[in-house]
């Protein structure tokens, strides 16, 4: 009850410290001193303390299951555990925006005490520019969604939350994801704040090179989480599948790791500066838009937690204000800077970071496109189509082998201009590549030719990192390591898909089915209930070629609030392969339905791109660029 | 005549929006291949041609038309106007039931059969697909 207040109150109070905070940081623009005052830093603090406190009342309304707060209603339940209870506060569409609030003045605060050694109008020129991004949100919150509604009468039991966002990768998704998301913010609001303090230099490049790494690595692990969860909980077997709601958290991605390579070229040449603030506009209108497609209704998903058109609209309205502010601001201050000369080789390390870009740029065209294109249809001509994933991995897929060719050969080269070094010792190893690709898969695939090159090409890039991490002991550790981890992530998607297989029937209880690799027998079922799901235990026995016998136990549960019926896939890792169970029950039959998948490397998918992170955390602790 | 600045400049210029055009050809060319229709059981009965194209077929599961055996789930798709058959060798999802909204995709045999190669049902009960929304119209 007090919670509610107390949360509603703060938000109101947070709102007009932020007004007072740009009231507070133009009149100190203007003002000669030398350091930003310290009225601001304390400014930024209440902001976020206030954020805080109305973030920290709802997760307690949620652990009290007070029913009176309308959000806690319609997403949570007694009998919930109290784990997914505190989960439930990001689990919907109001809590979740109040958790992107948190991160922004979390964001602005840490960003205003880390930047003391840049120029004060920067400073608070980003400040002012995030502050036009977190009063949008205070409203949006405010306006649209406000999760401290109450109710009264005051229900005695809320409506649940979905079943099958009840895990703890998914618990955990929403806010790695927002860390990500938003630390794009503050790549927009200065890259925007140094166009037009003209500071987009050698020295900005460096000091927002951190930030970006700090917002790549938290979403390649929050779209890594996610993943993991559409993996093991929606039991279609797979960890990809080129779902809208997946395509946009992947854009600004791709952008993002654009943008990590151009920075390099600014930070030691002073170039494309142009292009690092269209990145970085890029990056964060993406994330935006990603919001928006998700949260508006828009695309269907779990995601989706209430097609409410006002929200839609707001958000619409809102991005339209950021990107015609951001153009403006960049037609108008932009100046092309030309001191350093953009000179430089055709064959250089900026020329190959070049290449990297125009690769991500297709790839992001091509998933923007097929995206974008069903919605735009639906509107002009009220025609539903969908775009598969036959259309992205036409597109894509070709496109890596001349993609990890270059990512091979890119990084041997110097600045400036270069020429290739240790030719021979290259061939050779390229010539390992492809007769051991050979070998390996000449029985696998009928399209021997375009495998052979692509996992060539794959092998090519994890040798050559392998030996610049182990025999040349590289002198830039973090992106031997992060490309490492690319190729190794690569190799395992492709050896994943050639030889994954599956097994689809029906089966009734006590029967035996036999294929050509081994047999499954459905043993008995059991059943058990539990506070919050009454669930189906099924045994099956596997039986391999060699007669090695596994037990898997996938479960159908049922759940009471809401009732909803998912079914629980039982997997067995190794380090070669994951086999995986999973059944589904058609009402009013006897007959099971269950999918039985042995798909090899899957865990080497995850350790992976747990790899590609760690390259950007190294190269975030990392001291000063290696000369 | 130019200095060799312009033209270097000119090539690259022309090269990038030679890329740009060839990228786009090939999204489009592709989108046009890879793209789904979804209809509904009544747009199928009012087709004069077969198409030979994978399409999405969208409206609820009758009733009593759910009909299981080893190696196949046969059921009816109906839109309350017109009604399609359903030969299906594959994963259920989740909330595939009689009486609740399905997606089906894969090719027509003729204009009472479809061979499916892929059935959605979205995770949440409430949830109606739009396109079983319209095909189903105001009901």
């Amino acid at each position: 009850m007090f919670a509610n207040q107390i949360g509603y109150y703060s938000l109101i109070l947070g709102l007009l410290i932020s007004v007072l905070l740009c009231g507070v940081s133009i009149k100190d623009f203007n003002s000669n001193s030398k350091q930003i005052s310290q009225n601001i830093l304390s400014l930024s603090f209440l902001q976020l303390f206030f954020v805080i406190i109305s973030f920290l009342s709802l997760i307690l309304s949620f652990i009290n299951s007070d029913f009176s707060n309308e959000t806690v209603f319609n997403n949570s339940h007694t009998t919930k555990p109290l784990f997914y209870k505190i989960s439930g506060t990001w689990g919907n569409h109001e809590g979740s925006l109040l958790l992107w609030l948190l991160v922004l003045t979390l964001f602005i605060f840490v960003f205003l005490i880390k930047s003391k050694e840049q120029p004060k109008k920067y400073r608070i020129l980003t400040l002012l520019f995030q502050e036009v991004i977190i009063i949008g949100f205070f409203l949006f919150v405010l306006v649209t969604s406000n999760p401290f509604n109450y109710l009264f009468p005051i229900p005695t039991e809320g409506l649940g939350l979905n079943p099958i966002l009840q895990d703890p990768a998914l618990a955990i998704h929403p806010p790695i994801l927002y860390l990500g998301y938003v630390g794009t913010s503050i790549i927009f609001s200065s890259s925007l704040a140094a166009v037009t303090q003209n500071y987009v230099s050698k020295e900005w490049g460096q000091h927002i090179k951190k930030w970006v790494l700090v917002s790549w690595v938290f979403l390649t692990i929050g779209i890594m989480l996610g993943s993991i969860w559409a993996y093991y909980e929606l039991g279609w077997g797979g960890f990809w599948f080129w779902d809208p709601v997946e395509n946009v958290s992947l854009m600004p991605w791709l952008t993002l790791t654009a943008l990590i390579h151009c920075i390099l070229v600014l930070e030691r040449r002073g170039t494309l500066t142009s292009w690092v603030v269209i990145l970085s506009i890029t990056t964060f209108t993406l994330s935006m838009c990603g919001t928006f497609l998700v949260r508006s209704g828009i695309l269907n998903s779990v995601h989706t937690f209430a097609n409410d058109p006002a929200r839609g609209i707001f958000i619409l309205i809102f991005l339209f204000i950021l990107i015609i502010l951001s153009l403006g601001v960049f037609f108008l201050f932009h100046k092309e800077n030309n001191k350093n000369s953009n000179n430089f080789f055709w064959l250089s390390r900026e020329t190959s970071i070049l290449v990297n870009n125009w690769f991500m740029m297709f790839f992001l065209s091509v998933i923007l496109i097929g995206t974008v294109y069903p919605i735009f249809l639906d509107v002009i001509s009220a025609e539903k189509i969908s775009v598969g994933p036959p259309f992205y991995q036409k597109l894509i897929v070709p496109f890596l082998i001349p993609f990890l060719l270059f990512m091979s050969l890119g990084p041997r080269l110097k600045w400036i201009k270069s020429k290739i070094e240790n030719k021979n010792s290259l061939i050779i190893t390229f010539i390992i590549s492809v007769i051991l690709t050979f070998f390996i898969i000449k029985n696998l695939t009928s399209d021997l030719l375009f495998y052979t090159l692509l996992v060539s090409a794959a092998f090519f890039l994890f040798f050559t990192t392998l030996k610049e991490l182990f025999i040349k002991k590289s002198n830039n550790i973090s992106q031997s390591v992060a490309h490492f981890g690319f190729s190794l992530l690569i190799l395992s998607i492709l050896f994943n898909s050639i030889l994954s297989s599956e097994i689809i029937t029906n089966i009734k209880i006590g029967e035996k089915y036999i294929f050509s690799k081994g047999e499954i027998f459905f043993k008995k079922i059991e059943k058990s209930e539990e506070s919050n799901f009454n669930s189906i235990i099924a045994y099956f026995e596997i039986k391999n070629e060699n007669g090695k016998i596994i037990e898997l136990n996938p479960e159908i549960r049922v759940y009471n609030q809401p009732e909803v019926i998912t079914s629980e896939a039982d997997i067995k890792t190794t380090l070669l392969e994951d086999k995986f169970l999973v059944m589904n029950l058609v009402k009013g039959n006897e007959y099971f339905n269950i999918r039985y998948q042995v798909k090899p490397f899957m865990i080497w998918i995850w350790i992976s791109v747990l790899l590609l992170s760690l390259g950007g955390l190294m190269s975030l602790f990392k001291k000063k660029y290696e000369q | 005549m130019y200095g060799k600045k312009v033209k270097l400049r000119f090539l690259f210029l022309a090269s990038i929006i030679a890329a740009v055009i060839f990228t786009v050809f090939l999204i489009l060319q592709s989108l046009k291949e890879n793209v789904v229709y979804f209809q509904s059981p009544s747009e199928i009965k009012s087709l004069i041609e077969l198409d030979k194209k994978k399409i999405r077929i969208g409206g609820m599961v009758k009733e009593q038309s759910v009909f299981i055996n080893s190696n196949e789930v046969n059921f009816i798709i109906t839109d309350f106007k017109n009604e399609i058959n359903v030969i299906y060798s594959g994963a259920v999802p989740n909330l595939f039931a009689e009486g609740k909204g399905v997606v089906a995709e894969g090719f027509l045999k003729d204009k009472n059969y479809l061979l499916a190669t892929k059935i959605l049902a979205k995770h949440d009960e409430n949830y109606m697909p739009p396109e079983v929304k319209k095909a189903i119209g105001d009901k």
